[in-house]
């Protein structure tokens, strides 16, 4: 379980279902008609084409967090529910976020960007378009960085996980 | 090559399906052209709600899956009240809806609806059928899925144009998923530790609950309570899962449980939950639930532990194999305090309305009704009052005697939830308890119990009012009674209608009569039993009145919120 600076349990839970029409639906419809939250939810093809990866994050206790992977697995077209932040795990996520850029502090954003191993995807009169892949708080520290020179437009992808063994 | 309407009747016919319940209309019109030729019974109600009850009376009664067949949108949308019915009480059904054709669907068509996308939360699992190879393969996993691990209704929406297509598949099972696959013996370590609490608690509680009943687990549990000496408190769904009549039966716990059920659940050292989940109405305050208590929680259904009381013994696993790997496990202890304290609650405070009086009382009619029947019959209720007396005056002392709407409290279940027990099972009495509100919610379906020379009783408690609701507004809110009168007199100022008519419409007696019905009024004591006896042995269904005393209330009663100590007995 991960804790950030706002004091709020976040649990990455991944679900590998059936890749059938539908399924995605069943999750979202679980998790809002029973009053969850989920932070992100991702979802993507695995290796069996017949199964699919969801990977969503959820703050929560960790009793929330029992009956959320307990209602998931019951499910039917879920085959597997796994609390990746029981165990040693890998987590990415990517954004694209639009700053403000004047002549003055271009080069230090760009310079910040370079930092955080970021890359300017798109340079504009007004402003720059970084994209940043990274473990979630590496990306979250980028987001608090460039707070101050004003962020236009912010697109997350939602965190992916993997657990290490 | 068949059509996948004939798959479709196939298939219920290999699922051992032996009455349907349904109503026809255009995207079915196919499944119906081949059930005309089926092997099974059809029952053709007259509203779609009244279908599902019925199926969902029949599986109750039974314990083998009900089975329905509606068609689309208005059809699905009707009988989902009684999906939600069955899907909260854990009962094997399988619904079978018409759908638009496949290149309609999303146009707005006809009588089409986003069935499976309605019906989601409130199944076990639903279908879209997309392809007609695949029809018999998806009805076997629907009677696969209703029956096994916690069961539920699972709907099987089928398009027009599938139900047309044809095939060659064939499906020989087994049908199996990869993300489906119920625990049913328990954790032998997990026996192990409750058998060791058990034999160390001197003041241990069973807490019996619906899956008992659906384990088919009341003999162990017989068995378990005769070794032990366990006192034994059966929840609202669980009732006939341990006779009533036993002296260690405590009855019913919760919002208006027995004084011994709440008392011993508040004073245990140990509380063993077996298939019961912990419902709001039976916990009462979850910080001052069995305070004092380990609890063990057995269950099929692993998101039922811990869900709101905290287990310190789970044993996720079917009641049966697991009371039988119990048994040997558990010693004799004497507890003869316990026992003596618990037999005084028993005795002292029972269940209790005034005897005495010359009125006639609904608690009354339904004390005639167990008596008479000996709880050798099936009762069916509706929602209300009268259903937590018949819980409280109705003594079952057998499985699948009870059948009655718990965690979705419907009403209009009764009457045609008799009539799917008494589908199911012929050879048995069956009685619907039900209140003047609830009745007329699904009155329409008596013709059918008419039409198959069903004998069924229905006993109607015509107290004047939505009682329950009467009730909790006089308790708890000013007795400023709004929307509860049925009768036409007595109203709040904005429910009067002109020209005022005292009179209590409908006329219950007529409307049974005009369906076909036997109709009786009645409104002394001295005239139940006799009125119940010829009922009983009428080969026709027969409808009773009640006209009961209007502003009885259900006690005792824990208020919302509160714990299962503060029980009021009376209004003062
Ligand atoms: C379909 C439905 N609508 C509303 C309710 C709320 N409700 C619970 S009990 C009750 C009154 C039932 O009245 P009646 O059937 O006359 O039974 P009584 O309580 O008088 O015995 C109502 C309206 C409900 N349970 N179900």
């Amino acid at each position: 379980m991960s804790k950030h600076e706002d004091g709020i349990h976040r649990h990455i839970i991944t679900a590998l279902v059936e890749n059938q029409p539908g399924v995605l639906a069943r999750v979202i419809g679980l998790i809002s008609g029973r009053g969850y939250n989920i932070e992100s939810l991702n979802v993507g093809p695995t290796q069996d084409p017949t199964i699919s990866r969801l990977t969503m994050q959820v703050p929560g206790d960790d009793r929330v967090l029992e009956q959320v992977t307990k209602q998931l697995v019951k499910l039917i077209d879920v085959v597997k529910v796994t609390d990746l932040t029981q165990e040693a795990f890998l987590n990415r996520e990517c954004i694209l976020v639009k700053v403000a850029a004047s002549r003055e502090n271009r080069s230090e954003i760009i310079e910040l960007a370079g930092v955080f191993g970021g890359t300017i995807v798109s340079v504009q009169a007004e402003a720059l378009v970084i994209q940043i892949v990274g473990e979630q708080d590496h990306v979250g520290d980028f987001m608090e960085l460039m707070k101050p020179f004003r962020i236009l437009d912010v697109s997350r992808s939602g965190v992916i996980a993997m657990a290490k063994e | 090559m068949r059509t996948g309407a004939q798959c479709t009747i196939d298939a219920l016919a290999d699922a051992g399906v032996k009455t349907v319940f349904g109503l026809p209309g255009g995207t079915v019109l196919d499944l119906f052209a081949r059930l005309y030729h089926a092997p099974f019974e059809f029952i053709l109600v007259r509203h779609e709600q009244g279908a599902a009850h019925m199926a969902d009376g029949y599986a109750r009664a039974t314990g083998r899956p009900g089975c329905c067949i509606v068609t689309s949108g208005p059809g699905a949308t009707n009988a989902v009240t009684g999906l939600a019915t069955a899907n909260m009480d854990g009962i094997p059904m399988v619904c079978i809806s018409g759908q638009v054709a496949s290149h309609m669907i999303g146009n707005d068509a006809f009588q089409e609806a986003d069935t499976v996308g309605i019906t989601r939360a409130v199944t076990k699992h639903n279908y879209l059928v997309k392809n007609v190879d695949d029809i018999p393969r998806i009805i076997a996993e629907a009677f696969e899925i209703c029956q096994s691990g916690r069961p539920g209704p699972v709907l099987v929406d089928i398009p027009k144009d599938i139900q047309q297509k044809k095939t060659e598949a064939t499906f020989s099972g087994p049908a199996e998923r990869r993300g489906y696959k119920p625990r049913y013996e328990g954790a032998p370590e997990q026996i192990a530790a409750l058998a060791k609490a058990i034999n160390a608690a001197r003041k241990p509680v069973i807490l019996a609950g619906a899956g008992v009943i659906h384990a088919n687990a009341a003999p162990e549990l017989l068995a378990l309570v005769e070794k032990t000496q366990i006192p034994v408190t059966t929840t609202l769904l669980g009732l006939g899962g341990f006779p009533d009549t036993h002296p260690l039966a405590l009855r019913m716990p919760g919002m208006h449980g027995s004084v011994a059920a709440n008392n011993a659940i508040s004073e245990c050292d140990l509380l063993v939950s077996i298939g019961a989940r912990f419902d709001d109405r039976v916990t009462g305050k979850v910080s001052h639930f069995a305070p004092h208590a380990i609890k063990a929680h057995i269950d099929i259904d692993p998101s039922a532990i811990s869900k709101s009381i905290r287990a310190d013994i789970p044993v996720v696993g079917h009641a049966k194999p697991i009371l039988q790997a119990l048994l040997p496990l558990v010693e004799p202890v004497d507890r003869k305090a316990w026992l003596a304290h618990v037999a005084e609650w028993q005795t002292k405070q029972p269940f209790d309305y005034d005897r005495n009086t010359p009125e006639l009382l609904a608690q009354y009619v339904i004390e005639q009704v167990s008596e008479v029947t000996r709880g050798e019959a099936i009762i069916a209720t509706d929602v209300g009052q009268h259903q937590m007396w018949t819980a409280q005056f109705c003594k079952f002392v057998r499985p699948r005697s009870f059948v009655s709407s718990g965690g979705l409290g419907t009403m209009g279940f009764g009457l045609p939830a008799a009539i799917g027990a008494q589908l199911g099972c012929r050879d048995r009495k069956v009685v619907a308890i039900v209140g003047d509100g609830s009745i007329q919610m699904n009155f329409q379906e008596l013709v059918v119990a008419v039409e198959h020379d069903l004998p069924i009783v229905v006993v109607i408690l015509n107290n004047g009012y939505l009682g329950m609701v009467r009730q909790w507004q006089e308790m708890f809110y000013k007795s400023e009674y709004s929307a509860v009168r049925l009768a036409q007199d007595g109203r709040a100022a904005n429910e009067r209608m002109a020209p005022k008519r005292p009179e209590y419409r409908p006329d219950f007696v007529k409307l049974a009569e005009a369906h076909g019905a036997i109709g009786m009024r009645l409104t002394q004591k001295q005239e139940v039993a006799t009125a119940l006896r010829t009922a009983l042995s009428s080969k026709k269904p027969v409808v009773i009145e009640c006209i009961v005393k209007p502003d009885e209330n259900v006690y005792p009663m824990v208020p919302p919120g509160a714990s299962l100590t503060e029980m009021i007995h009376k209004l003062v």
